[in-house]
């Protein structure tokens, strides 16, 4: 059942951000039909649902690319020689293919399937920390991370005795550049940033950053679990030595990730997990590695989640990446607009160049009463530290409510949630 | 009133609510009237951390019954721990370990006190119970 279909049956018209004022048509209606989930209702409300930084919800597409692996292709990958495995491992290594020309990498050996961004990180923190960093060498990362961008780095400084530099964000939430200029030194072993943070919306100059650490011959890694499903990422044109991101983030699975990393990088770091698929040879005195890219994926990978994972980079392609962010930024514009007019508002981080994530407070009324109540209405938000801790202490505060659209998201859907607000600060 | 007389008695008045919002600003209400807690009590020892929101939870024991306070930061669970309290505090030991808390399911607010709401209610009583049974285990040595 489709609730309000008639109230969605609009076109949206935005301008570019050019400046040339061009009109381009995105069908939301169509788009919101593509999404099951969308049509339900919570609490007796239409849901609206603002959560999309923490995972998007599925297209169609996508859940009927797993329930087709399972009904007509499902058999282990690469090791068998039946029809079924080899139809099976056609699609998991087509699906690569597609993983790496939707971010335009050189080859399908700089694409290696982990299990999301947290895991892929964790490699590099693994097998880059163990192989090029030793005592008082440092690696630099920024206030904004989320928990999966720092803990992993704690964990080699704990382990190697390395250090943590941590570039400074300025009271727009941007990266503070000339202090991380300051941070490159010959010590320096890695720079780790987000391309967008998860709490402040913060697109940031990740071309900046790779060529100022390039100048001093420094790798970049980018976690693009924020991005990729919001701006087109092009990691030949970037330069970028390591690029990670989440399958879930961007319409896909659950469960799976991409680390893209330079063959040259790739190449000279050690595997991360032993097992199958991984080797070449194995005896018990010794064991020769498998090439690129599945010297890194021990044991069965997930061949269901890849061939999603292409169906969700497929649709992204049919709706075309720079519609998806004009319409969401246009999104982002209209919201601030009405949230800045509530009396006592605080938007958190209001970065010049800020993707589709607004967090905030209004009053003093906590992120998990404000929280409870939007639920109540059927509006889904995120509430906390967004597993950010060191950034909320950087603001001085324990916690945001945050909203975060996604391009089936509407101006209906926004207004409805600004009344939320005003409802719901008149019960404090 | 006896723990089941007050629990019914708040399913009453919860029962009057049609509309969640009602409910909900019910309990701001409840919320906002708890006084808050003695800074004397408001520790660390007595805090119980959840991932969205803290509970401070301090006991005193007098006349063979256990007095609870209790805050939060947030209004919402500082009005069940509000709820909690006029259902748990000045009773003995043995009420409160032998009590069955079916309040809270009936009035519509388990979620929160499911293990993901991370919002401390659920540790509050849990440490309500502790409370009950290392005094009833003093008394009894």
């Amino acid at each position: 059942m489709l609730k309000n279909e008639s109230f969605y049956r609009f076109v949206a018209t935005f301008a570019t951000q050019n400046n040339q004022t061009m009109t381009q048509n995105l069908d939301i209606t169509a788009i919101r039909n593509d999404f099951p989930i969308l049509s339900r209702t919570v609490y007796e409300h239409p849901l609206i649902y603002f959560d999309n930084a923490a995972t998007t919800q599925k297209p169609r597409c996508v859940v009927e690319a797993i329930e087709k692996v399972y009904y007509e292709q499902n058999a282990n990958i690469h090791r068998g020689v039946h029809y079924l495995s080899q139809r099976a491992t056609e699609a998991h290594e087509n699906a690569r293919n597609s993983v790496k020309a939707f971010i335009n990498a050189t080859s399908s050996n700089e694409i290696v399937f982990t299990r999301g961004t947290t895991e892929a990180i964790n490699l590099l923190a693994t097998t880059f920390g163990e192989t090029f960093c030793d005592r008082d060498d440092e690696i630099i990362i920024s206030t904004m991370e989320h928990h999966a961008n720092i803990v992993p780095w704690q964990m080699l400084r704990d382990r190697k005795g390395i250090k943590l530099k941590i570039i400074p964000i300025n009271e727009k939430g941007e990266l503070n550049m000339s202090a991380f200029e300051a941070l490159l030194s010959e010590k320096t072993k890695l720079v780790a940033v987000t391309h967008i943070s998860n709490v402040l919306g913060t697109i940031n100059p990740i071309q900046e950053i790779i060529d100022k650490a390039h100048r001093h011959n420094i790798p970049v890694l980018i976690d693009g679990a924020q991005a990729v499903a919001h701006t087109s990422v092009d990691v030949q044109a970037l330069d970028v030595d390591f690029y990670v991101f989440s399958g879930h983030k961007m319409y896909g699975p659950n469960g799976i990730g991409v680390l893209y990393g330079k063959e040259n990088w790739l190449d000279r770091l050690p595997p991360y997990h032993g097992g199958g698929e991984m080797i070449a040879h194995v005896s018990f005195e010794k064991t020769i590695f498998a090439d690129l890219p599945f010297k890194f994926e021990a044991g069965t990978p997930d061949y269901v989640g890849s061939v999603a994972l292409e169906a969700a980079i497929h649709y992204l392609k049919k709706i075309g990446i720079e519609k998806i962010a004009a319409w969401e930024n246009d999104l982002l514009h209209y919201a601030t607009n009405k949230m800045v007019n509530i009396q006592n508002m605080h938007i958190y981080g209001n970065a010049d160049h800020k993707s589709s994530v607004i967090s905030f407070l209004v009053n003093d009324i906590h992120p998990f009463d404000m929280g409870t109540l939007l639920d109540k209405l059927g509006i889904a938000v995120r509430t906390g530290h967004h597993c950010a801790m060191p950034l909320m202490t950087d603001l001085g505060i324990d916690g945001t409510v945050r909203a975060s659209f996604a391009f089936y998201n509407t101006h209906e859907e926004i207004d409805q949630f600004i009344a939320a607000i005003e409802r719901i600060v008149k019960m404090f | 009133m006896t723990i089941n007389e007050k629990q019914d008695q708040i399913i009453e008045i919860f029962n009057e609510f049609t509309d969640w919002m009602d409910k909900y600003a019910y309990i701001i209400e409840l919320g906002n009237q708890l006084p808050p807690i003695d800074p004397k009590s408001k520790i660390n020892q007595n805090l119980i951390e959840g991932c969205q929101s803290r509970v401070w939870l301090d006991a005193k024991y007098e006349n063979g019954k256990i007095h609870f306070i209790g805050e939060s930061d947030a209004v919402i669970v500082k009005g069940i721990v509000s709820l909690l309290i006029d259902v748990l505090s000045d009773r003995t030991p043995d009420e409160i370990l032998n009590a069955d808390l079916y309040f809270i399911d009936k009035i519509g607010l388990k979620e929160h006190l499911s293990p993901t709401r991370a919002n401390g209610l659920l540790a509050m009583i849990k440490q309500i119970k502790l409370y009950a049974l290392a005094l009833k285990s003093t008394k009894q040595q």
